[in-house]
């Protein structure tokens, strides 16, 4: 007799509905997106790759301060929003640029953080995107927060929280998983498995035979996506957010990928990690299998092609336009947004650096 | 109302209870709070009054707690969590830092943050090891928390109703040694203000600044005084962040004379604070250094230890005694 219920259990494989040669794959408990789906998705791809090669640029040009890429697992921030309705939250970590754009944001906004001039550069409220974390999974508690007042109120909200491979060994992932559990809070937790934490290996993070075997432990069902498969990713996380709208408490997926480049433009990647590692996962790009398979099923005409990359040339001329011209900062800002209320000591401090500039400009 | 005795665990209980019945949006959770009543029975009776949608346990994790609390806050409530006891309260540290504090910030205004973290705090009570921190300087350090603590029945009550409906987050650091000090009060009359101190009493010669659980050995060390022919003054800071340089520094410059009384170790603290601002603003006013009455920088000891360690009378006289009178 089984310890673990069978329904925590993730499957014995990721799942993959269309594999690295763009072969599609029955599973007997996901069902292979329809085509018009997976156009939309192979479009938003290409427009995320083109978002990432052009911000890496702009890092070479110093216009971005940073930028963390998540070129070759774009299928999972595309897929993470492609599953989410109007109402629905998602909660972003700092590689999530791609996701949050697809979620909405205006791109130029969803890089204020990188390129320095503000914190966080949208609205949250405008598309229901959290602000990108930098602390490790400390955003997962406030996604369970936001999921159990939408409940309370009697919203039938999602909430989407992302994370990556390194931010399930921090605390705030384990308090996150028991509390939405125990909540019954309507959050899919979505690991995106990218196989290091900057410099350290998913061997080195963890012991546990998966991260989605993870769940087990507070009772959260878990299940495994290979992360470069648009197919399988959109079938898993669509059938998640489901459950978790129904009232089946919250989900956890683990989507198996890999950082293809660098953690960042200041990482050395081959200090820790051979070219023959990365090769294979070349292979297994998440763009190229669904173009091989949409060649070959009928989904992939001149047309599509072509608003593909329309969409590809306009994402890198509005980031080129938007972010080639050095950003009015005002300094008046500093002491702007800190309290509702400004306290006496910061209108005096505000008051200070006014009239040194006065100086400086005198 | 009638002025009524109470306690100041009654008296917060009941801004808890007041504030849940004007406001549908206030939640209230945390460890033991629900059935319990909490360790300190300050949420007594909440989850009997309002169901367990608005006041409940949570599993036993505090970064957890406030982590959630920010996800709630997000997303149109007014989430009260209590942290237990003070040293309990550092495991969600990283949130309050973070999250709590930067949200507005970081956001440029357009996520707010209305809620309060309560945290029983300071020794006096008997308790062991990590249950009597004063921790109410790292939160005072942090940009964007608001950081008050009642010395009172009457402020327990009004400070907590003005905290709760405060647009931005608080940090609601009670006093646990003065839970079950009484007084007869109208609690519908109390209507401190975040961000003012209050002056407890007038006298021209020195003036003690205190906060939190030292405001009444202030207040006695004044008496004493008093008996030996020194009128000191005494004001309540009730709010350290936003701090009130307006009272403080009308008080210094009156009496020429300042000691500060905090029960917290004084080395970078709130009380090296107050008298570096004292120093800069009031510096021509002064007859002598201000002093400070604070702990010894040390873990806060056991029990049977803690005697010690607290700021007393004693020490507040003896400093009131150093501050370079002439006649002496």
């Amino acid at each position: 007799m089984s310890f673990v219920s069978e329904q925590l259990l993730p499957s014995a494989e990721p799942v993959c509905l269309i594999d690295q040669n763009g072969v599609p794959h029955e599973n007997p408990s996901y069902e292979l997106p329809a085509r018009d789906r997976l156009v939309d998705g192979y479009t938003q791809l290409i427009k995320a790759r083109r978002f990432n090669d052009q911000a890496s640029a702009l890092v070479r040009q110093g216009r971005l301060a940073v930028y963390p890429s998540s070129h070759g697992q774009e299928a999972c921030q595309i897929a993470a929003t492609m599953v989410l309705r109007e109402g629905d939250w998602l909660f972003p970590t700092y590689r999530d640029s791609v996701a949050i754009m697809s979620r909405g944001v205006d791109p130029i906004e969803t890089l204020t953080l990188l390129r320095g001039d503000w914190h966080s550069g949208y609205d949250p409220y405008e598309h229901k995107v959290a602000p990108q974390s930098t602390p490790l999974a400390t955003q997962l508690p406030h996604a369970v927060g936001v999921a159990h007042a939408a409940r309370l109120k009697g919203e039938d909200t999602v909430v989407m929280a992302l994370v990556g491979d390194g931010g399930t060994s921090e605390g705030d992932f384990h308090e996150a998983l028991n509390f939405a559990a125990v909540f019954r809070a309507p959050v899919v937790f979505f690991v995106q498995n990218n196989e290091y934490a900057i410099s350290v290996p998913l061997a080195k993070q963890t012991a546990a035979p998966s991260l989605a075997h993870k769940g087990i432990g507070y009772g959260i069902p878990g299940e495994r996506a290979d992360g470069n498969d648009l197919a399988g990713l959109l079938a898993v996380l669509g059938q998640a957010v489901d459950k978790a709208r129904a009232g089946a408490g919250p989900q956890l997926i683990e989507a198996h990928t890999y950082r293809v480049q660098a953690h960042t433009n200041a990482d050395d990647a081959t200090r820790y990690r051979a070219d023959a590692e990365v090769a294979p996962w070349l292979e297994r790009d998440p763009i190229d299998r669904l173009t091989t398979y949409l060649s070959q099923n009928g989904g992939l005409d001149d047309e599509v092609r072509q608003r593909a990359e329309e969409n590809a040339v306009r994402i890198s001329a509005q980031l080129r336009d938007g972010l080639m011209p050095e950003p009015e900062v005002e300094p008046a800002e500093l002491f702007a947004y800190l309290y509702a209320e400004q306290t006496q000591q910061l209108r005096e401090q505000a008051a200070f650096l006014r009239d040194e500039l006065a100086r400086e400009e005198a | 109302m009638a002025h009524t005795k109470i306690s100041m665990a009654q008296a917060l209980n009941q801004a808890l209870r007041d504030a849940m019945t004007a406001d549908e949006t206030v939640v209230m959770f945390g460890e033991d709070v629900g059935a319990l009543g909490g360790v300190f029975r300050i949420t007594d009776g909440l989850t009997a009054e309002f169901g367990e949608q608005r006041c409940f346990d949570t599993p036993l994790a505090e970064a957890g707690i406030v982590g959630m609390a920010v996800g709630m806050a997000m997303n149109g409530m007014r989430p009260v969590v209590e942290m237990q006891f003070d040293a309990f309260g550092y495991p969600a540290f990283e949130q309050v830092v973070s999250h709590v504090a930067k949200m507005r910030n970081r956001t440029r205004g357009k996520v707010t943050l209305p809620m309060v973290i309560r945290i029983p705090y300071g020794g006096g009570i008997g308790g062991v090891e990590h249950h009597s921190d004063s921790s109410e300087s790292y939160f005072a350090h942090t940009p964007g928390l608001t950081v008050v603590t009642p010395a009172t029945v009457a402020d327990a009550y009004g400070l907590l109703r003005k905290a709760i409906e405060f647009p931005d987050p608080v940090v609601f650091m009670e006093p646990k040694k003065l839970y079950w000090a009484k007084e007869e009060v109208d609690l519908g009359e109390s209507q401190p203000a975040i961000g003012r101190a209050v002056v407890r009493r007038e006298g021209a010669d020195a003036t003690l600044i205190a906060y939190g659980p030292a405001v009444p050995v202030a207040l006695e060390a004044a008496e004493a005084a008093a008996a030996e022919g020194r009128q000191l003054t005494v004001v309540d800071l009730r709010s350290i962040v936003p701090f009130d340089d307006e009272t403080v520094c009308a008080a210094v410059r009156r009496t020429g004379r300042a000691v500060v009384v905090a029960e917290a170790s004084g080395f970078a603290s709130v009380s090296s604070e107050i008298v570096a601002r004292v120093t800069e603003k009031c510096f021509h006013s002064l007859a002598a250094p201000v002093r400070r009455v604070t702990a010894f920088d040390i873990p806060f000891p056991p029990p049977k230890l803690e005697k010690y360690q607290l700021p007393s009378v004693d020490r507040i006289l003896d400093a009131v005694d150093d501050l370079q009178w002439e006649d002496s």
